[in-house]
């Protein structure tokens, strides 16, 4: 029984030194600067709010601090830029296909509301 | 030495320069195309890759059906508002929320961090204080759903507005909602096997019978930034626009 346990630990020890070699080590002080970003910039989006923005200036600023927010989690917290560009353009360009379900989709309720705004004219 | 054997082309240095050079020899190379990953944190990216589809498809939805009704959508600003010290403070419940789920995030890195260093005291305190910072984003998520149905929201209908509010918010939120708790869940497990040093001796796991390594420790975490990141967008479209 122990031998076999030794056995089985000594068929593994590739998989060790090997996420050994792919660990990802980096100084606390790191995440910890990108913790306090985050909050800063969560803080931002929530007075666009609060203060009452509207408009373009007010969706250009939520999907800029968005933007901003999502590219800090996943370069750092997910280890994205310390990783090779192929599993990051694997994962990171199939997302870029929903822009275009969006702007389909945008289409798509546009003409929507215009039907129902000229056929409910007169409570449908 | 063990590293440059197993990136097979001396990977890691030549990342810098490497470019779509790199990219494309990787995915042409033998055995394996992701290099710096183990195949166990390659297929949580896959899976969180399918999951970013399922929730662009409920935003979508959601954007269908904002853009379409003929009805005034609900202000999310004073629907999500708090009445705290004589006066109504708009969205401070999701903005704690937002906050909660950003610090888990911060202490789920740290932990992931300590994993590496193997320091399993540190690991199992950063996963545990993970794990309650969400169990608390899903208790206030309990009490925002109670405050709402209490003021009549259904999926069918509300008193403000267009009935698709109700909907979408139950269906997005519920979904988020619904990936925080079974983080929290599995946050505890892997806790649990840090602190019996499964990750030390190799252990197999229950149900997928791996070898337990301090890796998984690293691919929980990136379930559970995934879940804070998801929030991100929720919170931006959702509450925000």
């Amino acid at each position: 029984m122990a031998s076999h346990a030794e056995e089985t630990h000594h068929e593994y020890s590739q998989t060790a030194i090997a996420t050994h070699a792919e660990g990802q080590h980096h100084p606390i002080r790191v995440y910890l600067i990108v913790w306090f970003w985050l909050f800063v910039l969560s803080a931002c989006s929530y007075l666009v709010d609060y203060i009452g923005l509207q408009g373009y200036l007010r969706w250009g600023l939520i999907l800029t601090f968005m933007m901003l927010k999502a590219g800090l989690i996943v370069a750092v917290f997910m280890h994205m830029v310390w990783e090779r560009l192929a599993l990051a353009y694997a994962i990171l360009l199939p997302p870029l296909a929903v822009l275009v379900f969006v702007a389909i989709m945008a289409i798509e309720s546009d003409y929507t509301a215009l039907t129902r705004l000229t056929s409910f004219v007169n409570g449908g | 030495m063990a590293e440059t054997t197993l990136n097979g082309f001396g990977a890691k240095a030549e990342r810098q320069n490497g470019g779509l050079r790199s990219v494309a020899e990787d995915w042409s190379s033998d055995q394996r195309a992701f290099k710096s990953a183990s195949w166990g944190k390659a297929m949580m990216w896959i899976f969180l890759l399918s999951d970013t589809f399922v929730f662009s498809c409920f935003l979508i939805a959601y954007m269908t059906v904002r853009m379409s009704t003929v009805e005034p959508w609900p202000n999310a600003s004073e629907v999500f508002a708090l009445h705290i010290g004589g006066s109504d403070v708009p969205l401070i419940l999701i903005a704690i929320m937002t906050f909660v789920l950003i610090s888990s995030s911060g202490t789920m890195a740290i932990g992931v961090n300590y994993a590496y260093r193997r320091n399993r005291r540190m690991t199992v305190v950063m996963l545990v204080l993970t794990a309650l910072l969400g169990a608390t984003f899903v208790g206030m998520q309990a009490f925002e759903w109670t405050k709402l149905i209490t003021e009549g929201v259904r999926p069918w209908g509300n008193p403000w507005g267009a009935p698709q509010f109700g909907s979408t918010f139950f269906m997005i939120t519920g979904f988020h909602g619904t990936h925080v708790t079974f983080g929290v869940i599995f946050l505890f497990i892997v806790a649990f096997k840090v602190w019996r040093g499964d990750y030390d001796r190799g252990q197999r796991g229950f149900f997928t019978s791996r070898p337990g390594d301090y890796e998984h420790v690293e691919i929980m975490g990136l379930y559970w930034h995934f879940v804070d990141l998801v929030w991100v967008f929720i919170f931006a479209f959702f509450y925000l626009w």
